[in-house]
């Protein structure tokens, strides 16, 4: 029996909900960008819910993640309220990290989302330290790191990986496959499967092939998750997906890099689509119910952008603020 | 006490002190560089492998930025890390970390991330390891807002520095010159603590202030000591800390004396002396009586043959050289009085 099959109602629901919490965030993010009402560009993981809802419901109170640039999903998948995030994205004095982060450097600690980086690779090893501090303090708690296709050919992942598998560290790497880095076709720049890569560093290496189903992510991480539990030391989970929309918002890439049979491919395998289905016809939930859940997740995210909107400024004062603990370092930095 | 002697010390009570202080580093079990158990003084006690046991100090694998990432990692998640990177010049390998996460997370994040890790390294120059083993690259780290550095140039303010650093909340990187592991001072037995941004006036004197930097005290002190002789008094400041400065108390000699020099064993360009130069150009530029000189390293890399290296970094000679220059009206003054 996989592990999902003991997940209740209200836990299927809430991995639809926090799916459709990412699709509709990010659809609305891609029209503010598009307007002018966020300033600079947003990645946006439409297409990719299942990988990201999958892999943070497989996580626990007090477990730790860390993320890239592709960025919204994995707080708004750890349970982070919408409002904070959106309200950074606009850069406003509500926004999760004050607005001084932005889309690419979300961060929400009240829900273990370390942060995400801006850099390819460079929040990898954070996470193996949050393992290792897991270890040292004798908790029971485990560290998620989400890296893309382009990220697992960065030397930081191998330095990474060694190290949590020599010292046994509580760590799942998970590498979000959505065959491109930018535009370059993942098999062209990568020798070999990804997932193979945990063979030579004597971790379980597991790929899920229809990375669109979030019940079959959520039970290669939930393993993963129980055995770093057990103190028996890192996975890698590799989940394969797909972009359904361009890398970055507003980017015009002239050149069609992506086939359109395998773009099709991929379209009619829309995540939130499919687990909608699945849960009606497995008798779990009724239409109604389903169209309810739409309906309110909707609400939540014309809430969060009025939320947004309405926020004041960040005060000028916040831009001196936060470099370091001790405020009289401030002298010296202006 | 020596100064490795000190940093051992500080790192002994560290860890004794505070069950979150770990140790990480290559080589660290073995107590390959004198600083993790085995000196003289707490040979009885063991090493800290036996002290504190492997889960708190470990051999980490050549991984330089895995080492420094999981360090940041695990200090944004209840650890302390004191992380050994033995030579300055293996820092490069990490700069992503450093750069990128170590000093912008807390900003960036809007204060959510604390970061208390120190990152400890040596700078093994003027001991012939050639080109690769012997940089003095604190400048680099002086230009990254969001962290802090230290040199320490003597065994007490190695011990108090080092401790203040693991009480830090923010990452600190301590740079020790290795031409001073073996120079002794008293230190004090107990725990104690010396504040970042507070600079140590080695020597008090009218006529003139030098300020060194990491290995380049000593020398400023031999050459205080040789002026003296000749008539001339300097003020010898050692900032001990390079982010937080303590302009104040270089200005303040500055606005006493009318003159100075600065030497430090980094490149000239875009080095420590350049910017306390430029601080003090700024802030006291009324006060001086002589254009202020900076003896650093030569833009040059480091040769293999010694004598070839020699020629590279500051030495008494070329310091008692920039207090002679800047001092010439003087001397001459001097001189002429003793009726040479």
């Amino acid at each position: 029996m996989t592990l999902s099959a003991s997940l209740d109602k209200d836990l299927l629901l809430e991995m639809q909900r926090r799916m459709l919490r990412i699709r509709l965030f990010d659809e609305r993010a891609s029209k503010m960008v598009k307007r002018g009402f966020i300033p600079g560009t947003v990645h946006t993981s439409i297409g990719q819910e299942a990988q990201v809802v999958g892999a943070c419901m497989a996580l626990a109170k007090g477990d730790h993640m860390t993320g890239n640039h592709r960025s919204h999903g994995h707080p708004i998948g750890m349970g982070s309220p919408l409002g904070p995030l959106m309200a950074e994205l606009v850069g406003k004095a509500t926004g999760v990290c004050k607005g001084k982060g932005g889309s690419l450097h979300l961060a929400d600690y009240a829900v273990g989302s370390l942060g995400e980086s801006g850099i390819t690779g460079l929040s990898i090893p954070i996470a193996v330290g949050a393992g290792l501090s897991a270890q040292v303090m004798n908790e029971k708690r485990v560290a998620l790191t989400f890296f893309g296709d382009g990220a697992a050919n960065q030397g930081v992942l191998y330095e990474s990986m060694n190290m949590a598998s020599a010292w046994k560290l509580p760590v799942i790497f998970l590498c979000e496959n959505n065959h491109y880095a930018l535009s370059t076709p993942a098999h062209t720049v990568t020798g070999g499967r990804i997932v193979d890569r945990a063979f030579g560093f004597g971790m379980p290496g597991i790929r899920v092939e229809n990375g669109q189903d979030v019940l079959e992510v959520y039970d290669a991480v939930a393993e993963a998750v129980a055995r770093a539990r057990r103190g028996e030391g890192p996975s890698l989970v590799e989940v394969m997906t797909y972009r359904f929309r361009e890398h970055s918002e507003g980017l015009r890439i002239n050149t069609d890099y992506r086939d359109a049979n395998e773009r099709e491919f991929w379209l009619s395998r829309d995540p939130v689509a499919l687990f909608r289905a699945m849960l009606i016809e497995r008798g779990i939930a009724s239409a109604a119910e389903m169209d309810a859940v739409e309906a309110e997740i909707a609400q939540e995210v014309e809430d969060c952008v009025a939320f947004a909107t309405e926020s004041p400024d960040p005060d000028r004062s916040v831009a001196f603020a936060d470099l370091y603990s001790d405020a009289y370092l401030l002298e010296d930095v202006l | 006490m020596t100064y490795i002697g000190a940093i051992g010390a500080a790192q002994q009570e560290a860890m004794a002190a505070d069950p979150r202080v770990v140790i990480l580093g290559e080589d660290v079990e073995a107590n390959v560089y004198g600083t993790t158990g085995g000196s003289k003084q707490r040979a009885q006690q063991g090493d800290f492998v036996q002290q504190f046991g492997r889960s708190r100090i470990r051999n980490t694998p050549i991984s330089e930025e895995a080492i420094v990432g999981a360090a940041i990692g695990a200090a944004m998640t209840g650890l302390r890390p004191i992380v050994d990177l033995s030579y300055s010049s293996f820092l490069y390998m990490a700069m992503d970390q450093f750069v990128n996460q170590a000093a912008k997370n807390r900003y960036m994040f809007g204060g959510q991330s604390s970061i208390p890790v120190v990152f400890r390294s040596a700078m093994f120059y003027g001991l012939a390891t050639g080109a690769h083993h012997s940089d003095r690259p604190y400048p680099m780290f002086m230009g990254v807002p969001g962290l802090k550095v230290v040199a320490p140039a003597s065994a007490s303010d190695a011990k108090g520095l080092l401790r203040t650093a693991v009480d830090s909340d923010d990452p600190v990187l301590i740079f020790e010159a290795v031409r001073l592991w073996g120079t002794k001072e008293e230190v004090e037995d107990g725990e104690y603590r010396i504040p970042f941004g507070v600079a140590r006036t080695r020597r008090d004197g009218r006529d003139g202030t030098v300020v060194g930097i990491s290995g380049c005290v000593p020398l400023a002190l031999e050459a205080a000591r040789q002026m003296e002789a000749r008539g001339v008094s300097c003020e010898v400041i050692d900032p001990r800390t390079l982010v937080p400065l303590d302009t104040r108390a270089i200005v303040r000699s500055v606005l006493k004396t009318g003159r100075l020099v600065i030497a430090e064993p980094a490149h000239r360009t875009c080095g420590a002396a350049a910017e306390i130069a430029a601080v003090v150009a700024d802030e006291a530029h009324h006060a001086l009586r002589a254009p202020i000189k900076r003896v650093a390293a030569l833009n040059m890399q480091i040769p293999f043959n010694p004598v070839l290296e020699a020629e590279m970094y500051p030495t008494t000679e070329r310091i008692v050289a920039a207090i002679e220059a800047v001092s010439a009206d003087q001397l001459d003054t001097r001189t002429r009085r003793a009726g040479r």
